[in-house]
């Protein structure tokens, strides 16, 4: 609780919180399978959890705020511009943390999937470089620049692609549970590095305890929200509705 | 089978890429057409020369070589019985000499560098509506995706092993065709994420009509 007090002091703008991503009127199907039901939110808030039982809809949610998904129905605007419209502008505004680390780094040594995005962005060599330096220093990944990925540890994997992200400077970033796959010591490590980030961050989890200090909850179940709003009482709705 | 370039600043490494791949194209032809158990001996310490200016593990240089090693050698009792004991010389030295020339370039040069040359080189073809940065793009995932790929082969294996199923090419086959597909899924998803956005290619006969 006084961490959250503790925040509250330090941004004392934390309170009337600019509109980030806009979802209206959103839903989706993938066949018959209704994935989300007439979805609406707001959200401005630096640290949003989102929580829900697995096929919830959560995962589906998450890959529309940039434009992994385009909406059968409604819009997803963020930031004022639509997913649908600048799906390019969204991406980069937007970054994405996958579950599966081994599925989301693209090349085989270290220093150039950290390259990767950055050469989507189209930078200058020079700028290439000082960023992948100052990131692989950040995260004290540095003496792995030259390894193989598939060699890397499961937490090494899952920081490397949470760097490769990082790298491209992205306004705002989505994960989509980052943490399942990985052992309690890297669970711990991947956590401290997400609390650590400066952007506003979306984070997809099981793991309720890592969502105590956030500023919002949303509850995901069938397609729907169910709970919308602080943590003690979005989880406290949740765990009720397991029992 | 990856992390085979060996990092240095070293001259060897400093020599840009395309040169080098060059320099591995028009050697490997000049090979054959030169014949002199002399030259090919000369040419074998020039690049054990270049190796320790490289400072590269020599280890790492019979490791490479080894698969190769174990073909020498009937290479060399063909000839000693067919032609003549010093054709089997001239002719492992070649073998020899245009295998390390190689490993000498693979170890030296960054995987991402020869992928930039691949890029320009294949990009004429783009009139022929072949996307050059897909080509290397493609290439670079092939070699990310075959440990990881090799890797799950091992756990179904393992998975049926344990329901007591012995070795069984059929049923590896299919879950290993699932799970690829659903990596490739995964994977395209990451690719957009982070913002691929490749120059599209037009072919020479759309373009005039």
């Amino acid at each position: 609780m006084h961490l959250r007090l503790a925040y509250a002091r330090l941004r004392p703008t934390a309170r009337i919180p600019r509109i980030m991503f806009e979802i209206s009127n959103v839903s989706q199907c993938f066949g018959e399978r209704h994935v989300l039901r007439d979805i609406s939110l707001r959200i401005g808030e630096r640290r949003v959890g989102v929580i829900g039982a697995n096929g919830s809809g959560k995962s589906t949610f998450v890959r529309l705020l940039n434009g992994l998904l385009i909406p059968d129905e409604g819009t997803v605007t963020v930031d004022g511009i639509d997913t649908r419209t600048d799906v390019k502008a969204v991406r980069r505004k937007v970054g994405f943390v996958f579950q599966n680390p081994d599925n989301q780094i693209v090349f085989p040594v270290v220093e150039e999937d950290l390259e990767f995005g950055l050469k989507n962005l189209k930078l200058s060599k020079e700028e290439i470089a000082c960023r992948v330096d100052s990131i692989l220093e950040k995260y004290k990944l540095e003496h792995l620049r030259q390894s193989a990925a598939h060699l890397l540890s499961g937490g090494e994997k899952q920081m490397l692609a949470i760097s490769a992200v990082l790298v491209m400077e992205p306004s705002y970033i989505v994960f989509d549970e980052p943490m399942t796959l990985l052992d309690f010591r890297n669970k711990k490590l991947v956590v401290d590095t997400i609390r650590a980030i400066e952007q506003p961050i979306i984070l997809v989890t099981h793991d309720m305890e890592h969502l105590q200090d956030f500023e919002r909850v949303i509850v995901f179940e069938d397609g729907r929200v169910v709970a919308d709003g602080a943590p003690e009482d979005a989880i406290r709705h949740y765990m009720d509705a397991m029992a | 089978m990856l992390s085979l370039y060996v990092p240095g600043d070293s001259i060897v490494h400093r020599i840009p890429a395309g040169a080098k791949l060059l320099i591995l194209v028009v050697g490997s032809a000049v090979l054959f057409v030169l014949s002199s158990i002399a030259i090919h001996a000369a040419e074998l310490l020039v690049i054990a020369g270049l190796f320790h200016v490289a400072r590269l593990p020599w280890r790492d240089m019979f490791y490479q070589l080894r698969p190769a090693l174990i073909f020498m050698f009937p290479i060399f009792l063909f000839h000693v019985f067919l032609t003549d004991w010093i054709l089997g010389v001239e002719t492992i030295l070649r073998i020899l000499v245009l295998l390390l020339l190689a490993v000498l370039v693979t170890l030296t040069t960054k995987l991402s560098d020869m992928m930039d040359v691949l890029e320009r080189t294949v990009r004429p073809l783009r009139h022929a509506g072949i996307n050059p940065s897909k080509v290397s793009m493609m290439l670079s995932m092939v070699l990310r995706f075959i440990p990881l790929m090799m890797r799950e082969a091992q756990e179904i294996l393992e998975a049926q092993r344990a329901r007591g199923l012995d070795r069984n090419a059929i049923a590896l086959l299919m879950p290993l065709l699932i799970k690829t597909l659903n990596m490739a899924d995964d994977l395209s998803e990451a690719i957009d994420a982070r913002g691929y956005d490749p120059e599209p290619v037009v072919p020479i006969w759309r373009k005039y009509y």
